[in-house]
């Protein structure tokens, strides 16, 4: 352990802790920019600059490793002056269209010129027109709102996609893409990683608020929302309730309020995606099809495959997504079942995601999906209504699409999917297997393995969320090393509860907070509740089947429920 | 992955940036060093090339292509046969090397930075060569050209003109 003092505090930390960390402990706050945990430390930005004995100059806290008697001073004049010209300077080189940014309120630069009281013109840049990039359906960027804090560039390195870096040197540099290439053409799978990370309003995802207003406000349209899994775990955050903090009844009531639409489930179709894949894993295990078998209900590591690894596309199963099962499902037997015109129907989904509006975009989705808006669009769409989120009353989804298993909830978090096959598939090979419970594939731990036995079948399984770990894994199932039967990916670190199209919370609250675990917890609690826990006990499966599709996996399913993939090689 | 379809240069120029990229992909750090040796296979360093060794070292080509744009050495653009290299470092500068620089995109009709229709001659500025004892300066390929002013230029292209022919 190291003793030290910060602004004269008495602090005992372990050794190798940085005094940014450190700091913490004694309840200070130290300004940073470019600082991410678990996303990106390379003491950049300057804005954690801190006095420390022992040091030439001012040092950056960020990286800064503590030693036994030293004094830090995190708030003298020197250390002020300095923030708030490096502040001045960034400010110099902004568009500063503060007013109506989507991040005015909770942008990091903003909150912290305010601080430190900067004069935004102080230093005049030379004027900024660069092109905004709205290529992708999915993410905009906006080169003139960056601070080049390099967070983005860090977070899809760590995701092994590498789709931007820093381009350039001195003044001219900038964050783009290779040869200045559009983020379409670029390597980028949409998972928003970047979007989350950035602490400014330069990358945010392509919103389509607008088309869902114009189709709910059209009377020859009939529109229905579903919402994803993770989206009740998070959506609170962005009425100021705890980290954590499920919301699934305020949230039904609130989309219920934003005009005459329907709000259904999307943990159904999670339930639905899990009848299907059990028995394709089972049917792959059975016939010795194409193993091992990796799920495909996550459209960023989809386009991964397709983009970086076409050689494991076999291996994908052919599942649609939740997202595109519930599109189908809702534009084929729903319509049927009620006489409607699958023309007069408008699909709202509600995603922690931007890979899902590229989703809803390919072509092989038939357009199932009108639009797919993130859980901050929904937040903005309530916030416009002028509906009070945390004085509503709790209400329930409408039938018939209500009703889930605990297996459709747990989706939303790494490890859920596979939980929620692993249920129903050891039910299809020992129809008295009872177990539900698989705490071996649950937490957020990066890469998760186990090996279950069930009616003499081995099936090895293996849990990755971040791309960077999926890239682990099929490496080491290139080179032999790694050996399994089913491999569940998720393209997020800690899967959709932390994905690109989740409230963008600030670095102040990141990296105090294990903000995955915490929106992990609130599924896997209303898991526990759950009467039904695995997804074939759903009395919504049975009802489904009985009156549309007859089993899983049969000719009906394959038509609505199942998709084909195309190599798209890219460097 | 083992898809780089476009084609890079000719066979030989594969065949030896191939070698270069083998020779030194597990020294770490060796990104600077394969950029040099490929830019001196086909003098510039196009998107084929770029993604070639971004494949071969197994990172991501906005990897490579931001460690391209840092360093002025490098050039995404074809270079001429003649590559011009005029110092504007101190001691050229004072010494009115602006003045040759003008004069040689005079003579050949191209900006700095540019290279002639007939391949014939590229111009660039650098910072220094190390010769300020004959400032100004100026380099055609490897061949330096001190104490120089405006109109020894002309005959300096001509000889390299001549040569060509």
């Amino acid at each position: 352990m190291v003793n030290l003092k910060i602004n004269n505090i008495p602090v005992t930390v372990p050794e190798g802790t940085t005094i940014l960390e450190a700091a913490r402990q004694a309840h200070i706050e130290i300004p940073t920019l470019c600082y991410l945990k678990d996303v990106s430390c390379v003491g950049s930005c300057r804005m954690c600059l801190v006095e420390a004995t022992g040091a030439r100059g001012l040092v950056a806290a960020c990286v800064y490793p503590v030693a036994e008697g030293m004094e830090v001073q995190t708030n003298t004049e020197k250390c002020r002056k300095s923030r708030q010209m490096t502040l001045e300077l960034m400010l110099s080189k902004h568009k500063k269209e503060c007013l109506a940014c989507e991040r005015a309120g909770n942008c990091e630069l903003q909150r912290l010129s305010v601080e430190y009281g900067c004069d935004p013109n102080y230093f005049a840049g030379e004027p900024l027109n660069h092109e905004i990039d709205y290529s992708a359906p999915y993410v905009v960027r906006d080169r003139d709102k960056c601070i080049n804090c390099n967070r983005c560039v860090a977070a899809c390195q760590k995701q092994a996609v590498g789709a931007i870096g820093p381009i350039g040197r001195g003044y001219a540099v900038h964050i783009g893409s290779a040869f200045e290439m559009s983020l379409m053409e670029s390597v980028c799978v949409g998972c928003g990683q970047c979007i989350v990370a950035c602490p400014v309003g330069a990358l945010k995802e392509r919103t389509t608020v607008d088309e869902v207003w114009a189709a709910i406000h059209d009377p020859e349209k009939k529109v229905v929302f579903f919402t994803a899994p993770s989206v009740r775990a998070t959506l609170g955050e962005a009425f100021e309730n705890p980290v954590g903090t499920n919301v699934e009844g305020k949230m039904v009531a609130a989309i219920r309020r934003l005009g005459d639409v329907e709000v259904f489930n999307m943990d159904v179709t999670a339930d639905l995606t899990i009848m299907e894949e059990a028995t394709e894993l089972v049917n792959r295990i059975q016939t010795g099809g194409t193993l091992p078998m990796f799920t495909s209900c996550c459209p960023g590591w989809v386009k991964f495959v397709e983009q970086k690894y076409p050689e494991f596309i076999p291996n994908l199963s052919t599942c649609k997504s939740p997202q595109e099962m519930f599109g189908g499902l809702l534009k084929t037997y729903y319509c049927e079942k009620n006489g409607i015109d699958p023309k007069n129907l408008y699909v709202v989904s509600v995603i922690p995601c931007t890979a899902k509006k590229y989703e809803c975009h390919r072509p092989e989705m038939k357009g199932e999906v009108d639009a797919a808006i993130t859980t901050r669009e929904l937040a903005r769409m309530i916030k416009r209504a002028g509906i009070q989120f945390n004085n509503l009353p709790e209400e329930e989804f409408d039938d018939p699409f209500a009703t889930c298993s605990g297996g459709g909830t747990i989706f939303g978090a790494t490890g859920g999917v596979m939980e929620a096959a692993l249920r129903v598939a050891a039910t299809l090979l020992d129809g008295k297997f009872e177990v539900v419970d698989f705490p071996e594939v649950r937490g957020a731990t990066p890469i998760k393995e186990a090996t279950y036995k069930v009616a003499g079948v081995t099936v090895r399984v293996a849990v990755a969320s971040g791309l960077g770990n999926a890239k682990t894994i099929l490496e080491g199932i290139k080179s032999g090393e790694r050996k399994y039967d089913f491999v569940e990916i998720m393209a997020c670190p800690g899967g959709c509860v932390n994905g690109g199209g989740q409230p963008t919370l600030p670095d102040s609250i990141r990296n105090s907070l294990e903000l995955k675990e915490l929106r992990a917890g609130a599924l896997y609690a209303s898991d526990k509740q759950n009467k039904v826990r695995r997804s074939s006990d759903s009395p919504v499966m049975e009802v489904i089947y009985k009156e549309y599709f007859g089993a899983p996996n049969s000719h009906k399913a394959h038509e609505v429920l199942h998709t084909t993939y195309k190599a798209d090689p890219r460097i | 992955m083992e898809h780089c379809e476009a084609k890079c240069g000719t066979a030989e120029q594969e065949k030896a940036l191939e070698a270069v990229i083998e020779a030194s992909r597990s020294t770490p750090g060796c990104l600077m060093h394969i950029l040099q040796e490929a830019q001196g296979i086909y003098g510039y360093l196009p998107m084929p090339v770029q993604k070639k060794i971004a494949e071969g070292l197994g990172i991501s080509l906005s990897e490579v292509y931001g460690v391209v744009t840092f360093y002025a050495q490098f050039s995404l653009k074809p270079k001429g046969k003649n590559r011009i290299s005029v110092c504007l470092g101190t001691a050229c500068y004072v010494k009115g090397s602006d003045k040759i620089l003008e004069e040689v995109e005079k003579e050949l009709g191209i900006k700095c930075g540019e290279c002639t229709e007939d391949g014939l001659f590229s111009i660039d500025s650098c910072r220094c060569v190390g010769a300020c004892g004959l400032a100004p300066v100026m380099m055609v390929g490897d061949e330096v050209y001190g104490k120089l002013t405006p109109d020894k230029v002309k005959g300096i292209l001509d000889g390299y003109k001549e040569a060509s022919k």
